[in-house]
């Protein structure tokens, strides 16, 4: 079959102030018609900029097509050189013969146009249809994606969607004019991962009842695994490998690919293993052996949460009184043994974050006992509060926002030890090199500033920062969903190389339930404000007993490619809402013990 | 540093530099009554060779008036921009940070003096203290002060959600060190733009205040002064106001370009 595209040595160079960069380079691939091409790489591998150059989008970022030649078979069998088409050319295109979608579905919407208008904007321009048959091909559309009641959406606004639902839209945008190619540059990144499989499902229903042509870009070596026909693996701008999805996963030729799969933790890749173990990295020798992470022979409890509950207040009307209650935590209890890793896992919103933070007080609960070695945190004075808090200390998400970019990072690491006068002077520095080297950052990057560092490096910055004050516990709110895959194993690494050598205990807040399964000791499932299982890993990733658990499990991609599923339609329930009326007495939180130490929500 | 040095950059400095030495080294060259000697035989002289800048309504020489009102206005303008940053700074960084009803009660008797025109409350709290220059720079500096409370507490607000914040309270940094170390570098880019802008506004609300009588009190020069002066003669001598205005304009220009590179001097991302 005729290839519908094929890129060959495309160029793509971007004017700075300090002369021209090399976005991509010498990059060649083709698609054939009903073929799902992956391109996979980490943040700066240049797989944007070449989804953006097939649309001739590059150029409203500021990069230019310097060399090569993008051929696309247009609707009626000419072939186009998008590299060379006139801009008049191209928006008859756009949008038409090809469909993109984008990550963030609520910036790709536009908020102030219904459903409706979105839609049927570009049917009327492209199509030359009318309003009236616009408007039932829209509708249409809706149906084709699964969207619920599809009559009442088009009245809707973006806003009033939720982010699958919105992202839905933005596929039903994409596919209005029954494009020849679908380009999908990291469609599901920005979603739970339940809508992630679902979105997954839609486009690969869509694909084969249309015989579309799918471009996928995406830095999730599972999703590539459950997607792909063909895979492109592209690095800083070049491409390293091209092959089929089995011979990439299976066979892969270059060390980087090899390397890029060793760093994916596989969900059930820890069957049978009693203890969170390091990932083995190729290139890190240190990590060479499978370190398993020990855990101490008496379990001593660290951390006891009891019927932890923290509630928001939804301020309404011209007064701006309370109106409403966002119950973020609900009757939530656990412990947290010495030198063990508790994990909660759960959708956004589901109260996780929430949880953490309320540990430390950083948002006060509003009931329930937080013992850390039997002190009751929740009694202490605002003085002692300051003072317990060495104890606890957080990591948070963002690499780039949790470092003040106009300090230096001896100033940042230092600024703990100098809150309780522990060390000044030569000791100071000293202690602050030795935090830098158990980090394994190079001692010189001590004068630097953060905006110096790369995401993984700053986030090294950030647990050396919470470990100034040899806390017992480190909060790590999703502490490495905001990196990429090989850093991200590094920093797991790292993390599980301080709970041995320290003694610290985690409470690790994540979305990702493959990471989860590669760290913890216990697993806490979080929905809707409350843990509906808790339990030893093992028995929640083998025994999973909630529906809820199972359904998150079900949909979590396996960076496998003889193990699809997503190949059916999925709609998974849609998490309800948890703001409740003021007044509102949620039932108490009752468990059944299905084994010794695993407990579900009744 | 040289990378600092951009042309922009440099054309500030020199800008500034050439205006601040006029007002300075000025007075000292220029005999004290130059401003204020009139040559009868030369009103409203265009600008010439006897008379460089022209002259206004009294055949006052113009380039001497606007090199002796440098001085005045400039004065005023930096001190009253410095009055108001030193007391809008700490009003918006309190409450942004910390919110809630202290955050309330400050905000609204901003507000409270945010509804009165700048100019007309300069003018109450000139009159009420009394004409005379001390006073005018402590109006403006009372008048421009809601802005910049304003403008700070929106950014105090902004950082104060950041996690660094959120990191330094975890790790037992009080209040007043996390304000001090992680939010004032942080919004200092704001307070330099809208120092420089409100340096600008100052220079004419000494100008209204003076055509009111309660700024600079003639015969002395201030550029306002004169710009006011000029307005009923703009069709038959237009350099009266064109002068004085280049030298404002000048300046103003001087400032941002000046603050454009503070601003990156400041910020380490920029090196």
């Amino acid at each position: 079959m005729k290839d519908i595209v094929s890129v060959d040595h495309l160029r793509v160079e971007f004017a700075t102030d300090g002369g021209p960069v090399v976005g991509v380079q010498d990059v060649s691939f083709t698609i054939a018609p009903g073929e799902t091409l992956c391109v996979v790489g980490e943040s700066g591998s240049g797989k944007s900029v070449t989804s953006l150059s097939l649309m001739r989008l590059v150029e409203f970022g500021g990069g230019t097509i310097t060399k090569g030649s993008l051929n696309f078979v247009r609707a009626d069998g000419s072939v186009l050189d998008v590299a060379a088409a006139t801009p008049q050319v191209m928006r008859g295109v756009r949008g038409n013969e090809i469909g993109m979608i984008f990550q963030e579905p609520m910036t790709a919407l536009n908020p102030v146009f219904t459903i409706e208008r979105q839609l049927t904007d570009g049917l009327m321009l492209h199509k030359g249809l009318s309003q009236t048959q616009a408007t039932a091909r829209a509708l249409d559309l809706l149906r084709s994606v699964r969207i619920p009641e599809p009559e009442r959406r088009l009245k809707q606004y973006p806003h009033e969607l939720s982010g699958g639902m919105r992202q839905r839209v933005v596929i039903a945008m994409a596919m209005a004019c029954e494009p020849k190619l679908l380009i999908a540059d990291e469609p599901t990144t920005a979603l739970d991962v339940t809508i992630q499989a679902e979105i997954l499902a839609l486009i690969n229903r869509l694909k084969r009842e249309n015989g579309m042509a799918v471009l996928f870009i995406t830095h999730d070596m599972a999703v590539v695994a459950q997607m792909a026909d063909r895979v492109v693996v592209m690095y800083r701008g070049q491409i390293v490998e091209t092959g089929t999805v089995s011979q990439i996963f299976e066979n892969p030729r270059e060390d980087y690919t090899k390397a890029l799969l060793a760093a994916v933790p596989k969900l059930g890749g820890m069957k049978g293993k009693t203890a969170p173990e390091r990932m083995r990295l190729i290139g890190d020798e240190a990590a060479r052996a499978a370190v398993t992470v020990a855990t101490p022979r008496k379990p001593r409890v660290l951390l006891e949460v009891r019927n932890l509950t923290t509630r928001f207040p939804v301020k309404g009307g011209i007064l701006r009184r309370t109106v409403a209650q966002v119950h973020a935590v609900e009757d939530v209890s656990f412990t947290i043994n010495v030198g063990e890793t508790l994990a909660l896992v759960g959708e956004s919103g589901c109260g996780k974050s929430s949880c953490g933070r309320s540990i430390l007080r950083l948002i006060e609960p509003a009931s329930g006992q937080i013992l850390i070695n039997g002190k009751d945190i929740r009694a202490l004075s605002r003085h002692d509060l300051r003072r317990a808090r060495a104890d606890m200390q957080m990591v948070f998400q963002d690499p780039f926002a949790s470092l003040n970019p106009y300090r230096r990072l001896k100033a940042q690491v230092a600024e703990p030890m100098q809150n309780f006068g522990l060390a000044s002077g030569a000791e100071l520095e000293a202690r602050v090199l030795d935090l830098f080297d158990r980090v394994r950052l190079p001692r010189d990057f001590m004068n630097r500033y953060p905006h110096e560092l790369s995401g993984g490096q700053r986030q090294r910055v950030a647990i050396a920062r919470a470990l100034a004050l040899n806390p017992k516990l480190i909060v790590a709110d999703e502490a490495v969903s905001a990196l990429d895959v090989s850093v991200q194993a590094q920093v797991l690494n790292l993390m599980m190389e301080l709970q041995e050598d320290l003694g610290l205990s985690y409470l690790f807040i994540s979305h990702d339930m493959a990471v989860v399964e590669r760290v913890a000791h216990q697993v806490g499932v979080m929905y809707l404000g409350r843990i509906v299982e808790i339990g030893p890993r093992a028995a929640i990733f083998d025994n999973p007993s909630h529906a809820y658990t199972r359904s998150l499990l079900s949909a979590v991609p396996i960076a496998d490619p003889t193990k699809r599923r997503f190949e059916g339609d999925l709609n998974f329930k849609p998490i309800s809402s948890p703001i409740f009326p003021l007044g509102h007495q949620p039932a108490k939180s009752q468990y059944n013990q299905v084994a010794p130490g695993h407990f579900v929500l009744t | 540093m040289k990378r600092f040095l951009t042309t922009k950059g440099l054309i500030g400095i020199v800008l500034l530099g050439l205006i601040a030495l006029i007002a300075i080294v000025g007075p000292m060259v220029i005999p004290p009554d130059a401003a204020t000697a009139m040559d009868m035989h030369a009103r409203r002289a265009p600008p010439g060779w006897a008379h460089l800048f022209g002259t206004d309504q009294l055949g006052r020489d113009m380039m001497f008036r606007v090199i002796l009102g440098a001085r005045t206005s400039l004065e005023i303008a930096v001190t009253a921009v410095v009055i108001s940053v030193v007391l809008g700074l700490p009003l918006g960084l309190i409450s942004g940070y910390f919110g809630g009803w202290i955050d309330n009660v400050l905000m609204r008797l901003v507000d409270t003096l945010l509804a009165f025109p700048a100019l007309l409350l300069a003018l109450t709290i000139s009159a009420v203290l009394g004409p005379n220059i001390q006073n005018t720079i402590i109006a403006i500096g009372i008048a421009f002060t809601p802005f910049l409370a304003r403008i700070i507490r929106g950014e105090a607000l902004r950082v104060a959600q950041m996690p660094y914040v959120e990191a330094a309270r975890a790790s037992g940094t009080t209040d007043g060190m996390i304000m001090w170390r992680h939010i004032l570098p942080n919004i200092l880019p704001a307070v330099i733009v809208q120092g420089t802008i409100s340096l600008a506004f100052a220079i004419l609300a000494e100008a209204g205040l003076s055509f009111l009588g309660l700024g600079t009190q003639p015969p002395a020069a201030s550029w306002g002064l004169m710009i006011q002066a000029s307005r009923d003669q703009l069709d038959v001598a237009p350099w009266t106001a064109i002068v004085p205005g280049v030298a404002v304009a000048l300046t103003v220009l001087g400032l941002n370009m000046f603050g454009d590179v503070l601003r990156d001097i400041l910020d380490p991302r920029a090196k």
